[in-house]
């Protein structure tokens, strides 16, 4: 590992309680290669022991750490000082967008939770459904059978972390918005194995509210690609209502 | 009942600031702002409609007015947010349906260039009548 050492300050978002938002600003030196978490961290156990963050795992599984570094939502756990700022320059570290904020950088993730809830996001899915190579949203041309009758599953890429919706613009001015990482959810179950979802999805609040920015695409650390996701479950949710009108099931 | 907590949110001003967005997010303020400028250009279309209804003197007035160099600028905008508009709503129309989605970026590349390409020739044709 290298020796090289940079000076950065980072202005960190405060916010406690009904008291109104300031930036506190640190200077701190820094290995380039160290993450913005680590360096959140620092600040917290030799600056201020009064910022609240929240992080867990420190390697891109629990979701936790999601903030917006210079404006945009980043995963800090994985995202290198180098990539934000260089020696002698400032790293902006503020909450997510569209979540209420509990204190300083933490906030609160229930909308997510119960979006989730609501389309009963599966923490497993069907090989088929979601493949593990190729692009990641197309099912591929083999799906491996496994030798007794089921099928394979694996485990959902989508971490809950919560970027999809701080970075959706629409989130921010409908509060009933299912949001991104949900209706992806919804999508890798579809809509033909799980007619319920039908209701769930198509309204308002629903896959018609989403106006594809494809902001939660280009945030999402997990290639989810929940973008693609939503206007899939438009496709399906077409095909239904055809279905529907001809008569068929 | 608790009230709802309110969301770290500028609501409809995230809609319009650029800092931080990909290129989709580019897509979808210049939409807002193309929308916004051709709903402001229908009303004041209409008064000027209305002109008609006033007698040939106000509307020559008017279209006297309306040939300034100010005007002709606004009426190129209109072409540009018209085309943009346009055409992104055809992009957005063929995603909505599962197609060509992962070139989402490349058709709003190709949106920007016809925009530019056809405004350009709309300008020209402006400039040389007036």
């Amino acid at each position: 590992m290298s020796d090289e050492k940079w000076t950065v300050t980072f202005i960190v978002f405060r916010k406690k309680d009904e008291q109104p938002v300031r930036y506190d600003t640190f200077t701190l030196e820094v290995s380039p290669n160290e993450y913005v978490l680590d360096a959140v961290e620092r600040i917290w156990a030799f600056h201020d022991r009064s910022l609240v963050f929240a992080h867990a795992c420190h390697h891109s599984t629990c979701g936790a750490c999601g903030m917006r570094v210079n404006g945009v939502e980043r995963l800090t756990c994985i995202t290198p000082i180098r990539e934000v700022t260089r020696n002698g320059g400032t790293v902006r570290v503020e909450p997510l967008r569209n979540f209420p904020v509990v204190s300083d950088l933490a906030v609160d993730m229930s909308r997510l939770y119960q979006a989730m809830d609501v389309v009963h996001a599966q923490a497993v899915h069907p090989l088929d459904a979601a493949p593990l190579e190729g692009d990641g949203i197309r099912p591929p041309r083999q799906v491996p059978q496994p030798e007794e009758e089921g099928e394979f599953l694996r485990l959902a890429d989508c971490i809950e972390c919560g970027l999809c919706v701080s970075a959706c613009p629409v989130a921010g001015t409908d509060p009933a918005y299912l949001g991104p990482a949900a209706l992806a959810g919804a999508q890798l179950q579809s809509i033909a194995r799980n007619p319920d979802l039908l209701s769930v999805v198509d309204c308002a609040e629903g896959v018609w509210r989403c106006h594809s920015a494809y902001e939660c695409t280009a945030v999402c650390p997990s290639n989810v690609q929940p973008g693609w996701r939503i206007m899939d479950l438009r496709r399906q949710v077409v095909a239904q209502r055809i279905k529907a009108l001809l008569g068929q099931r | 009942m608790n009230e709802p907590k309110k969301l770290h949110s500028r609501g409809v001003l995230d809609w319009f600031d650029p800092r931080g967005r990909q290129v989709g997010g580019w897509g979808f303020i210049i939409n807002r702002i193309s929308a916004i400028g051709l709903t402001i250009y229908l009303y004041l279309h209409l008064v000027m409609l209305g002109k008609l209804a006033q007698g040939p003197e106000a509307f020559d007035a008017f279209i006297a007015t309306a040939k300034q160099p100010l005007i002709l600028f606004g009426e190129l905008l209109v072409i540009i947010a018209g085309l943009y508009h346009g055409l992104n709503g055809i992009r957005i129309a063929l995603t909505s349906f599962g197609v060509a989605v992962r070139y989402q970026r490349a058709l709003l590349i190709a949106v920007v260039l016809l925009t530019a390409a056809g405004s350009l020739f709309f300008a020209i044709r402006m400039l040389s009548i007036h």
